[in-house]
C-alpha cells in the first residue's frame, strides 16, 4: 500500500496535470487542442457537469456524480486536485510561503453563516433558473474568466511582440493575434475576483474554498460522511504542531487534536510532515459531527467580510459605470436590439441562460472572436454569459467549436449541416443608415460576406442596394460586421429568442456545356 | 502609360532579363528566345487546366524570367478571401498559384511570399482554400495578412477619393508583385477581378465602401501596378459572388488571362463574364484616369485555344 507521505506527491502530480491542461485549454489561441478532447478535460468540473446533467439527464454529463462518489470515499479531493481555481490558489500560497519563509498556517475560524449563505444562494440560483449567483461563485468558471479575460490577452501580447521581432528577419511562421474585447469594463469582474482570491490565498491558504465557494461547502458537508477521513491518532501524536502549520485549510485543531473534515481539502500536506504517523487517513464509517467552537485565530472577521463585500460592491459599481457609447452622427439612426444573439446550439436564449456558467471556454476557443461576455444584453441575471457580438467578429459558417467545447450543455453539439441552416437571429436592414441610400454609391459589403445569400444586391437606380430575405438568414452577423457605416450599422442581427431553421437557397446549375473552340468575346 | 510606353517598358524589361537568362540557371522548360514574341499586351487562353493554361500564357510572354530576375523577392497575391473549398472557386485556384510560384523559382526568385487580407477567418481561409498547402509544396512562404501591424501607410498621389491607404509590407518590400485574382460576380463591384483583388492588400476596406467603392478601387489601382495580373477564370462564379452559395453558381469557363495592364485584363474578364467593360464602373473610371486601357481593340492580344 502507498505510504501516506507519498500521497501528497501523487496529489501534487494530479493537480499539476489538471492545472496545465486547464491553462493550456484557456490560453490556447490557435485551436491547437482539438475541441474533440476538450470535453474530456472539463468532464469533472462540478457545476458545469451538474447543469449539463440537469439539462440532458445523460451519462455524458455524469462528471459531478463521480466527484460526489469520490468525496464520499476520500473527502474533498476535487478541491485539491481537480478544481483549477483551487490549484491556482495553492500556487499563490506557495509563492507566498517562498517569499515569507516563516509563514505558517494555524487553525482558522469557520465562517459558518457566510458559507451556508453562499451555498443557499447558489442552490436558490439553480432552482430559480437564474444562474447569476452560481456563475459569480463557481470556481471553475471564475478560473476560466480569469484566464480568458486577463491572462490570455497577456499571452497574445507576448506572441505579438515575438511576431514583430521575427518579421524583422522575414520570419513569418508565428502570426500576430488580435486582442479583441467588446467591452474592456467586463474584465473588471475577473480582475476583482482574482484580487480577492489572490489576497485570501496569499494570506490565508484555502479560506476562499471554505467560505465563499459553494462547491467547497457542498462537498464539505458530504465529506463529513466520507469513508476515509484525515484524523489525528491521539496515541501517536507528540503535539509537535507541524501538521497544523502546513494545513492550508486551517482545519487542524492542535489543542483538541481534531481535524474539521468538512474543511479539509485532502491535500495530504499533513501526512508528509508528521514525524510519528500521528495523523492518518482512517477508514471511519461514523460521520463527523460539527466540531466544537474553536477560538478565533489569525484573521479578523471584519477584514474578511469587508473584502468580500468590496468584491460584490465592485461588481455592482461597474454595472452602473457602464454607459452606451455615443459616436459621431455619421450614420444617424441608433440600432436597438430587442434580443441578444445566443450561440448556435443553445436552442433558445432561455435555455442558454439557464445552463451557462459563464466559464468563457467558448469565448476562449472561438476562432472568430465573435463570442464575447455580455453585460446587460441578457438582463442583469445573465451578466457575463457569452453573446454573439458582431462588432468584434462574425460566426464562421464552417465552424462548430463553441458547441463542441461547452462543458455545461448550454451550447449543445450540432452537426455542420444543421448549423448551416440554424437560424440564431435575423438580419434587419436599416435603409436610413445605408451608404447606398445616403451617398448613392455602390457598397455591397453586407451581401459580399453573406454565406447564405439571404442578403443580395438588387438594382436601385444606377447602383445596387441590399435586400434581405429573412427565410435564408441564419443570423451569423457577417453582414453586420462588414457593414462600413459608423457609428451605427445599416444592417444588424436581431436575436431569435428561440432558434429556428432557415431555408436553404437551392438554385439550378449554371451553364454546363461550353464550347472551348468558340472564339473569345474580344 | 500609353501603349507605346508600355511596349517600350516591356522591351526594356526583356533586355534586362537577357543577361540573367544567359546565366543558364534557368530551367529549359521555357527556353524560347527572350525577345521573340514578347510583344503581346494581353494573353488569353482557354480550354486547358489552370496550370497548363498558365504555362502556355507565360511562355507566349517570353517566360517568367521577363518579370522575375535572379535573386529577387516576389509577392503573389491570390484571392483567399473565403473559407470555402477549391471546388467552390471563391478563391483563386491553388493549382494555378502553385504553378506561378514554380515559374518564379525557375526564373531565379530568392523568395516567393503569398498572402491575402481575408474576409472570413484567415487561418481557415488559408487551409480550406487549399492555397496554404499549394504554396508550401511549391516552396513559397505563406504569410498572414490579418494584422494591422503588417500594414504601412502610403500616399496615393493620383487618388481622388482615396488619397492614402495602409498597404501590406510585403507589397512594399518585394521586388515583384504578381496579382492573381479569380473572376467572380460581385454584389457591389458587379464583378471582381484584378483591381478589386487589390482590396486584399490594404487594411481598411470599410473606408472604400463608405467613399464610393468604384472610385476607390480605381484610385488604388493607380498606386502600384502589379508586374503581372493573372486572372483565374477556370470556374467562374456567375452569381451569388463573391462568396457563392454552392458549386451550382459556377460556370466552367476554363479560361485564363494575363497582362501587365490591370485595366485591360479586367475589361477582358468582363467580356468573358458576359458584361461590357463599361458595365463595371471602376473599369470605366480607371480607363478615364489613364491607369490602363479598357479598349481591347487597341491591344495586341494573343488568343490561345487548347
Amino acid at each position: 500500500m502507498m505510504k501516506l507521505s507519498s500521497l501528497k506527491k501523487f496529489r501534487v502530480a494530479v493537480s499539476v496535470l489538471f492545472f496545465l491542461l486547464f491553462a493550456a485549454l484557456f490560453l490556447d489561441y490557435s485551436n491547437f487542442i482539438s475541441p474533440k478532447y476538450t470535453n474530456y478535460i472539463t468532464y469533472l468540473q462540478f457545476i458545469p457537469s451538474l447543469l449539463k446533467f440537469l439539462n440532458l439527464f445523460s451519462l455524458t454529463a455524469a462528471g459531478f456524480i463521480f466527484i460526489l462518489l469520490l468525496t464520499v470515499l476520500f473527502g474533498r479531493v476535487y478541491c485539491s486536485s481537480v478544481c483549477p481555481l483551487g490549484i491556482l490558489q495553492d500556487i499563490i500560497s506557495l509563492v507566498s510561503r517562498k517569499l515569507h519563509k516563516k509563514k505558517y498556517y494555524s487553525l482558522t475560524k469557520e465562517y459558518t453563516l457566510l458559507k451556508y449563505l453562499f451555498l443557499v444562494l447558489a442552490v436558490i440560483s439553480i432552482l430559480s433558473g437564474s444562474l447569476i449567483i452560481i456563475n459569480l461563485l463557481d470556481p471553475y468558471s471564475n478560473f476560466g474568466r480569469i484566464f480568458t479575460q486577463l491572462f490570455k490577452p497577456l499571452v497574445l501580447a507576448i506572441n505579438n511582440v515575438l511576431v514583430y521581432a521575427l518579421a524583422k528577419f522575414n520570419i513569418y511562421w508565428l502570426y500576430p493575434q488580435e486582442i479583441k474585447a467588446a467591452n474592456i469594463l467586463l474584465t473588471l469582474f475577473p480582475l476583482l475576483f482574482l484580487s480577492l482570491v489572490f489576497w485570501l490565498a496569499y494570506k490565508h491558504g484555502r479560506l476562499f474554498c471554505n467560505t465563499v465557494c459553494p462547491v467547497g461547502t457542498l462537498l464539505g458537508l458530504l465529506s463529513r460522511i466520507s469513508l476515509f477521513k484525515v484524523e489525528i491518532e491521539k496515541d501517536n501524536c507528540i503535539s509537535c504542531k507541524l501538521c497544523e502549520r502546513v494545513c492550508k485549510s486551517g482545519c487542524i485543531d492542535k489543542e483538541n487534536k481534531s481535524v474539521d473534515v468538512s474543511r479539509c481539502v485532502s491535500c495530504f500536506n499533513c501526512f508528509q510532515v508528521c514525524p510519528t504517523e500521528g495523523i492518518k487517513y482512517k477508514l471511519n464509517f461514523k460521520p463527523q459531527k460539527k466540531n466544537k467552537k474553536a477560538a478565533i485565530f489569525d484573521i479578523e472577521k471584519r477584514e474578511f467580510i469587508s473584502s468580500v463585500a468590496v468584491f460584490f460592491i465592485g461588481i455592482l459599481g461597474s454595472a452602473y459605470a457602464q454607459k452606451k457609447i455615443v459616436g459621431k452622427k455619421a450614420s444617424k439612426f441608433p440600432v436597438f436590439k430587442k434580443n441578444p444573439v445566443s450561440p448556435p446550439g443553445s436552442l433558445s436564449i432561455k435555455n442558454f441562460k439557464d445552463s451557462c456558467t459563464a466559464c468563457h471556454l467558448c469565448i476562449s476557443s472561438c476562432p472568430s472572436r465573435v463570442l464575447q461576455p455580455s453585460f446587460l444584453e441578457y438582463g442583469f441575471t445573465g451578466m457575463l454569459q457569452p453573446a454573439m457580438d458582431y462588432r468584434t467578429g462574425f460566426c464562421n459558417f464552417e465552424c462548430l467549436i463553441c458547441s463542441q467545447v461547452c462543458p455545461s450543455g448550454a451550447i449543445l453539439p450540432i452537426g455542420l449541416e444543421k448549423k448551416k441552416t440554424l437560424q440564431i437571429g435575423k438580419a434587419k436592414f436599416l435603409k436610413e443608415n445605408c451608404i447606398v441610400f445616403t451617398e448613392k454609391t455602390d457598397c455591397g459589403a453586407c451581401a459580399e460576406h453573406c454565406p447564405t445569400k439571404a442578403v443580395t444586391m438588387v438594382p436601385y437606380g444606377d447602383v445596387k442596394s441590399p435586400e434581405v430575405k429573412d427565410e435564408f438568414c441564419i443570423g451569423c452577423g457577417a453582414c453586420e460586421y462588414a457593414c462600413p457605416t459608423v457609428p451605427y450599422k445599416a444592417i444588424y442581427v436581431e436575436g431569435n429568442a428561440v432558434h429556428l431553421t432557415a431555408k436553404k437557397k437551392e438554385e439550378k446549375q449554371m451553364k454546363e456545356k461550353i464550347n472551348y473552340q468558340e472564339d473569345f468575346p474580344f | 502609360m500609353d501603349r507605346r510606353e508600355f511596349i517600350k517598358r516591356s522591351a526594356l524589361a526583356a533586355l534586362a532579363a537577357a543577361p540573367a537568362a544567359s546565366l543558364g540557371s534557368i530551367s529549359n522548360l521555357f527556353a524560347e528566345p527572350v525577345l521573340s514574341k514578347n510583344s503581346y499586351d494581353l494573353v488569353a487562353v482557354k480550354g486547358g487546366e489552370p496550370d497548363s493554361m498558365f504555362d502556355k500564357a507565360i511562355e507566349s510572354l517570353g517566360g517568367m524570367k521577363n518579370y522575375v530576375k535572379k535573386g529577387q523577392t516576389v509577392v503573389v497575391k491570390p484571392n483567399i478571401g473565403w473559407d470555402t473549398s477549391p471546388e467552390r472557386a471563391a478563391n483563386t485556384n491553388p493549382k494555378l498559384v502553385a504553378r506561378i510560384i514554380q515559374h518564379c523559382f525557375n526564373a531565379g526568385a530568392k523568395e516567393v511570399y503569398v498572402f491575402d487580407h481575408t474576409c472570413d477567418n484567415w487561418t481557415k481561409c488559408y487551409s480550406n482554400s487549399g492555397i496554404e498547402k499549394a504554396v508550401k509544396d511549391a516552396g513559397g512562404k505563406i504569410v498572414s495578412g490579418a494584422s494591422e501591424g503588417y500594414y504601412q501607410k502610403v500616399d496615393i498621389k493620383h487618388g481622388i477619393n482615396l488619397t492614402d491607404a495602409k498597404v501590406h509590407e510585403l507589397i512594399l518590400s518585394s521586388d515583384v508583385f504578381i496579382n492573381v485574382p479569380v473572376l467572380k460576380s460581385h454584389g457591389g463591384g458587379r464583378i471582381t477581378v484584378g483591381m478589386k483583388n487589390l482590396m486584399g492588400i490594404v487594411w481598411d476596406r470599410g473606408y472604400w465602401h463608405r467613399n464610393d467603392l468604384h472610385q476607390c478601387i480605381a484610385d488604388f489601382a493607380s498606386f502600384k501596378r502589379p508586374e503581372l495580373t493573372i486572372v483565374d477564370a477556370y470556374n467562374v462564379m456567375m452569381r451569388n459572388g463573391p462568396r457563392g452559395v454552392s458549386v451550382n453558381d459556377l460556370s466552367p469557363m476554363k479560361s485564363l488571362l494575363i497582362s501587365q495592364d490591370i485595366v485591360a485584363v479586367d475589361a477582358a474578364a468582363a467580356k468573358i463574364f458576359g458584361l461590357e467593360p463599361d458595365d463595371v464602373p471602376y473599369i470605366r473610371i480607371a480607363d478615364k484616369m489613364k491607369i490602363g486601357t479598357k479598349d481591347l481593340t487597341r491591344l495586341n492580344i494573343n488568343r490561345i485555344k487548347m
